[in-house]
């Protein structure tokens, strides 16, 4: 699938929730399912700054896409991280790039969340992206 | 039923803001010790000092600044009157605690030579640490802690034994901005001058719960944030004793803080003034008085007594709650209460309270050398004031109960 694509799904995943309570129900399963980073991975180095948890994110190719790992120590945080690794993990560097990320105000995220809370989920998608563009330069 | 002889309902109607809903729910705003909220009487202040004499102080002389420059210097004699100080000039407006600590911190740079010691709390803020180490950095000065023990309770004992004529300054906070501990200042103030250190004590927490004499305490400095007794943010006092604000060097430079100026030498001005330069928050000056005014109006006594009781209340409540632990357990603590639930992230915990419309603060409330202590990412904190009620202590509870449930 692409990006846009999984966004749709997403969007309609979470259009299903009448109330604040089941969207964070929900984000807190999605944190609980994310796989884990390897432990080896979750050094300051891949530490995300801008955040009052702690995220960790990993990035390495396979083949031409590059695929990404995550975890964080507070579960809604991971639930958020989760939802930013299903869109955008295993897909080209430069997909990643040209993705927009108008999905995350869609499915409420942005205004739900505390201006910390919304900082750190730009955060890491700069850093998701800081990744693609990385990445992209070694596969040239 | 929480006995008072407060009406605490005819309180809570002097707040506007503690009518509005947060997230289609009534505020419960338990985020005191971050901020405290605004009375009517306070903003009445703000509004009629903008509507009626907005005008630059001690050198108009026309009748608006003469009224403002008067409005001022009563509000730095409540301050005077409130904290029981002995002049007036030993009151100087700044922009809070922080810049307070800076300017004596900044100060004593010219006083300190290498090998000089200067102790810390370790249950200080942030603020109370950095202006400190960067003045070890100039000086050569050796900061040395004063270690806490697990209750969140200074060892007085190693405190004694850290003192000696090297010590030269020694900070503390009057009561712990994450644990809620009310030093025993009185002790520390009278073991520093034995050994011939001045001491500084951050009473930016306890300002709103304890009514500090400072003469009686005959300490040298103390710092206080008029946004933690219901007054405007942007606004605070250094109070000084008169010998050393006069030993002292200015902290800035500029309009309002000299006597003589000519390109080959300035004379400053006398105190006040020397550590007062360009225009000062005035409006902010005048509504901390007004807002002193308003605490006093209410009496701190039964503010205090109030308090206790609901922070007692709350402490009972929370405990009750599986896998609650409280940091900071000391047998004399005011109006802070920091908890984690084992297994879940007190920032996790902070969001769906907000979805509550409960404003708690998540983190390390600027004091890492705490939480490192417990070894704990941070906790949540609800610090009370005297218009929370004990529903709102319920909603809390049921607040941390629902997000427990979610996360777990």
């Amino acid at each position: 699938m692409t990006i846009k694509e999984i966004q749709e799904e997403i969007i309609d995943e979470f259009s299903m929730f009448d109330d604040w309570m089941q969207r964070y129900e929900y984000m807190i399963e999605l944190g609980k399912s994310l796989p884990l980073i390897a432990e080896q991975y979750k050094t300051d180095d891949n530490l995300i700054k801008g955040c009052q948890s702690k995220v960790w994110v990993h990035a390495e190719l396979d083949g031409d896409k590059l695929v990404f790992t995550a975890d964080s120590d507070a579960i809604i945080t991971k639930g958020i991280i989760a939802i930013l690794v299903r869109a955008f993990s295993n897909q080209k560097p430069q997909d990643i790039i040209d993705a927009d990320v108008e999905f995350i105000d869609e499915i409420g995220l942005k205004e739900h969340l505390s201006p910390t809370r919304a900082n750190g989920l730009v955060s890491m998608i700069k850093q998701l992206k800081l990744y693609a563009v990385a990445y992209q330069t070694q596969l040239k | 039923m929480i006995e008072t002889t407060l009406d605490i309902q005819a309180i809570r109607k002097d707040f506007p803001i503690l009518q509005r809903e947060v997230n289609g729910q009534p505020l419960v705003y338990l985020d005191n010790a971050a901020t405290s909220q605004t009375p009517q009487q306070v903003i009445d202040t703000i509004v009629d000092y903008y509507q009626g004499y907005n005008a630059n102080i001690h050198r108009g002389v026309h009748t608006l600044s003469q009224e403002a420059t008067d409005a001022y210097e009563v509000a730095r004699q409540k301050i005077q009157k409130h904290f029981n100080i002995v002049h007036s000039h030993e009151v100087i407006f700044t922009s809070g605690t922080t810049q307070s600590i800076n300017l004596v911190a900044t100060g004593f740079t010219s006083f300190l030579k290498e090998g000089d010691e200067i102790l810390v709390s370790a249950m200080e803020h942030h603020s109370n640490i950095v202006p400190w180490q960067m003045l070890c950095e100039r000086t050569g000065a050796v900061l040395k802690v004063i270690p806490m023990n697990l209750e969140g309770e200074l060892v007085m004992e190693e405190y004694q034994s850290l003192l000696s004529e090297r010590t030269k300054l020694v900070f503390c906070n009057h009561v712990s901005n994450a644990l809620g501990t009310i030093n025993p200042i009185e002790e520390i103030i009278e073991a520093a001058h034995k050994v011939g250190a001045a001491v500084l004590i951050d009473g930016a927490q306890a300002a709103a719960h304890i009514k500090a004499d400072l003469q009686a305490l005959d300490v040298d400095f103390y710092t206080v944030s008029a946004h933690k007794v219901c007054g405007p943010t942007g606004v605070g006092m250094l109070y000084g004793k008169e010998e050393w604000l006069k030993k002292l060097p200015p902290y800035q430079g500029g309009g309002e803080m000299i006597a003589e100026v000519t390109f080959e030498k300035t004379t400053y001005a006398d105190l006040p003034h020397k550590f007062e330069a360009g225009t000062p928050n005035i409006c902010g000056g005048i509504a901390f008085g007004a807002a002193l005014d308003y605490m006093n109006s209410i009496g701190f006594d039964a503010i205090a007594q109030y308090e206790d009781e609901l922070m007692q209340y709350a402490t009972e409540q929370l405990l009750a709650i599986d896998g609650l632990k409280i940091y900071g357990t000391a047998a004399h603590k005011t109006s802070v209460i920091s908890f984690n639930i084992e297994g879940v992230h007190p920032y996790d915990i902070g969001t769906i309270v907000d979805k509550l419309g409960i404003a708690v603060r998540t983190g390390h409330h600027c004091a890492q050398p705490i939480m490192d202590f417990y070894q704990i990412p941070g906790t949540v904190r609800a610090s009370f004031s005297f218009y929370n009620t004990k529903e709102e202590v319920d909603k809390l509870v049921e607040g941390v109960v629902r997000a427990r449930n979610m996360l777990l």
